[in-house]
């Protein structure tokens, strides 16, 4: 068994209007940032998962997903794995 | 009619929710780590409130405790479940109502009286309402701005599943009666079968005259209705 690091990134679906991220945007171009746009808000998850191997890991991380840590109505998700060392675990 | 509320950690309205229900039926009130539904339940409530802290997303974590499991059995064999503010969250979670509840559009917890107006009255909920009656009701959540995607949509007014849309008081659909953002004004659906109805506004706070308006008694009165009318009754009295 190995040990993997996911970090999963959760954003609102592309067709749902972030409020708070447009809110946020509007905020940056009222101050020195009119360059800055397509800002969007969402939430960061990071977690171990111990698995035979990394597409074993990231098909339990994206199962994981879609059962509880996002809601596939209204929000996509990315996920990024990394073998962790054993010293580091 | 038997009500059995359900309690999670955070549950808030439970108390109304019984009170309410006890006024028009009996009720007893079930625990979140529960593994039966006792035997002569009619209607389950889940109540509003913040289960487990709307930690992740509001009733994601509500939808796994070991009641819910029985809930959905429960709604599955025709069984009558209400699920009222965090309620309906936990619905949609669980799958038994499509779609979801997105914070607010204004971005602020809202909390006041809003008007409905009653989209289908041939419901077990709202059988003692007039079609397109309007009807005081408080609303306090932050996360009630319901989406569904467009053929999601489509389906819902296709097949009456709208119960309740906010309107003005003259029960115009308007952008300014629509507290949260929802798509089409919706305030409340049920789902295809009939049995299963989520709303985000809560009818057991105003439900007693001295409370100064009792325009949420109707969805009990429906209800009580629906139960005196045996030949519509869903539940096989073996199921439970």
């Amino acid at each position: 068994m190995n040990t993997y690091h996911a970090t999963i990134t959760i954003t609102l679906r592309k067709g749902i209007l972030d409020v708070q991220g447009k809110t946020v945007e509007h905020a940056l171009h009222a101050t020195d940032f009119p360059m800055i746009s397509h800002l969007r808000i969402g939430k960061y998850v990071e977690l171990t998962v111990e698995a035979e191997n990394k597409t074993t890991a990231h098909s339990l991380v994206e199962d994981a997903c879609r059962k509880l840590i996002a809601n596939p109505i209204m929000e996509d998700f990315s996920i990024s794995l990394n073998e962790l060392q054993v010293e580091n675990v | 009619m038997k009500y059995g509320i359900v309690r999670f950690p955070g549950s808030n309205c439970d108390h109304d929710a019984f009170y309410t229900a006890s006024q028009n039926g009996t009720a007893e009130y079930l625990w979140h780590k529960d593994t039966t539904i006792p035997k002569g339940i009619d209607c389950i409530i889940l109540p509003g409130g913040f289960s487990y802290g709307d930690y992740l997303r509001c009733g994601a974590i509500a939808r796994f405790s070991p009641i819910m499991r029985e809930v959905v059995t429960f709604a599955n064999r025709g069984g009558l479940v209400i699920g009222i503010c965090n309620g309906f969250q936990i619905l949609t979670e669980a799958g038994l109502l499509p779609g979801v509840l997105l914070r607010n559009s204004s971005l602020n917890f809202v909390c006041r009286d809003v008007f409905l107006s009653v989209a289908n009255n041939t419901t077990p909920f709202t059988s003692a309402l007039k079609p397109n009656q309007i009807v005081r009701i408080p609303v306090a959540h932050g996360d009630g701005n319901y989406y569904a995607d467009n053929e999601t949509i489509a389906k819902l007014e296709t097949n009456n599943q709208v119960v309740f849309r906010y309107s003005d008081a003259e029960g115009r659909l308007t952008e300014a009666a629509n507290p949260n953002g929802s798509i089409n004004n919706i305030a409340g659906i049920i789902n295809e079968r009939g049995n299963v109805l989520g709303m985000m506004p809560h009818p057991e706070r105003y439900s007693d005259d001295l409370l100064g308006c009792s325009d949420g008694k109707a969805v009990f009165q429906s209800l009580e209705l629906f139960d005196k009318s045996n030949s519509a009754k869903m539940v096989e009295p073996t199921s439970y």
